[in-house]
């Protein structure tokens, strides 16, 4: 295994990225972009695909989705439905979290 | 490697490691291997349990696995253990996966598994290839910038354009006013001139928690403060402000300073959450004057329990 020399580059915060970006951030199809989206596990900014505009929060949870998928076998309703249930489980968790706070004060 | 000593022990090479993984018996049939690998799958992937933990034992099920759900390599794992993959002068074992446990050859790898852990899968057609990794930071790194070097495995073009895995060190800059989730993109930093792309996110904070651009903060106040109101201390991560509490203040009633967020490009807030907290002990005097408002103040809180 070679040690890599050390690199320096530019670094750029990825502000949006239009459907065929995020197609292929995810390495998946547009078609399944478009599934996402009309399951909501997504949600562009603008109506109509051509001008489809996704945000940080959504590359996040698009590329989300795409390893559940892959590692669980899931389909997009199934993923849909797992990603609302673990951010329920968080929300719940954190909920738990400040009353064990207020408990042991 | 003692190859005689172990020639003389096969029998007896007892690695369990890979079985234990999966929390198999060694005498497993393959479907109960299948299964017991998806269920490790379902309860241990990181993007479903956040524990490091469970990271740790997904990948080494998502191993295993990649072993034991091959007939040949099952055999070959119970006959040498850890040393299965090794190459061996017995021509009945040529032909296997021949050198370390990664050749980033599709066949050997369980497509399933190693994408985000290691890289992309790597086509032998396409050299360029954008990676993905993730990077947890400091809340304070986002509020001020940071310079953090990054050690990352993955596949690299080498001069004779052969892939290998590689480890790198990248040095990445955390620019100011970063939020959880979003994505930074290092030109040219992948494979074979393909992009590195890194995923923030945050690491839990003892003080804060962080929900997007916003922060919340648990704040203690005294009883009398919430009755009174008051101005209390309060820190934010650029620094202690005074919070004014206003009088009746409530249990889990959330004070909001605008900006105080976390620094991105449309400013987040803080939001202070009130927890009344009673003194550990009362001096007798204090004792007094809350027998003394016991009695002067009439209320029932408990009205709406019908008591």
């Amino acid at each position: 295994m070679k040690q890599a020399k050390r690199h320096n580059s530019r670094v750029d915060v990825i502000e949006t990225l239009s459907l065929s970006e995020l197609t292929m951030f995810c390495d998946t199809s547009a078609d399944w972009i478009i599934r996402l989206v009309e399951y909501g596990v997504v949600a562009p900014v603008a109506t109509t695909a051509p001008e489809w505009e996704f945000t940080p929060p959504h590359i996040a949870r698009a590329r989300k989705a795409a390893r559940l998928m892959r590692d669980l076998g899931l389909n997009v309703a199934g993923v849909a439905l797992v990603l609302d249930l673990i951010e329920e489980r968080d929300a719940l968790a954190r909920k738990l979290a400040l009353m064990e706070t207020v408990a042991f004060v | 490697m003692p190859l005689s000593g172990k020639d003389k022990w096969d029998d007896i090479v007892t690695d369990t490691a890979f079985y234990e993984a999966l929390g198999v018996s060694k005498d497993a049939p393959a479907n109960d291997i299948k299964r017991a690998y998806r269920k490790m799958a379902r309860k241990y992937h990181p993007d479903i349990n956040p524990g490091v933990d469970a990271s740790a034992r997904f990948k080494a099920a998502g191993e295993a696995f990649d072993v034991l759900r091959d007939p040949e390599k099952r055999a070959a794992y119970d006959r040498y253990g850890a040393d299965w993959d090794q190459p061996r002068p017995d021509p009945q074992q040529q032909g296997g996966a021949a050198q370390g446990g990664f050749a980033f050859d599709e066949r050997d790898i369980n497509p399933d598994m190693f994408r985000d852990f290691f890289g992309q899968r790597f086509g032998g057609a396409r050299m360029r290839q954008d990676q993905h990794a993730r990077v947890e930071i400091a809340l304070e790194d986002a509020i001020h910038g940071a310079n953090q070097t990054l050690t990352l495995q993955m596949p690299q073009v080498d001069d004779a354009g052969q892939v290998a895995m590689q480890t790198r060190h990248v040095d990445l800059r955390i620019p100011k006013g970063i939020l959880p989730g979003q994505q930074l993109r290092l030109q040219g930093q992948g494979t074979g001139g393909g992009d590195l792309l890194i995923e923030v996110a945050f690491r839990p904070h003892p003080i804060y928690r962080i929900e997007g651009r916003d922060l919340y903060v648990e704040l203690p106040v005294t009883p009398w403060e919430a009755a009174l109101g008051d101005k209390v201390r309060m820190p934010t991560p650029t620094g202690t402000v005074d919070l004014s509490v206003p009088a009746g203040a409530r249990q889990g009633q959330k004070l909001r300073l605008r900006g105080r967020g976390l620094p991105a490009a449309q400013k987040g807030d803080i939001y202070a959450v009130l927890h009344i907290v009673n003194p550990p002990e009362l001096s007798a005097k204090a004792r007094a004057l809350y027998e003394q408002l016991a009695k002067e103040q009439p209320f029932n809180p408990r009205a709406k329990l019908g008591v």
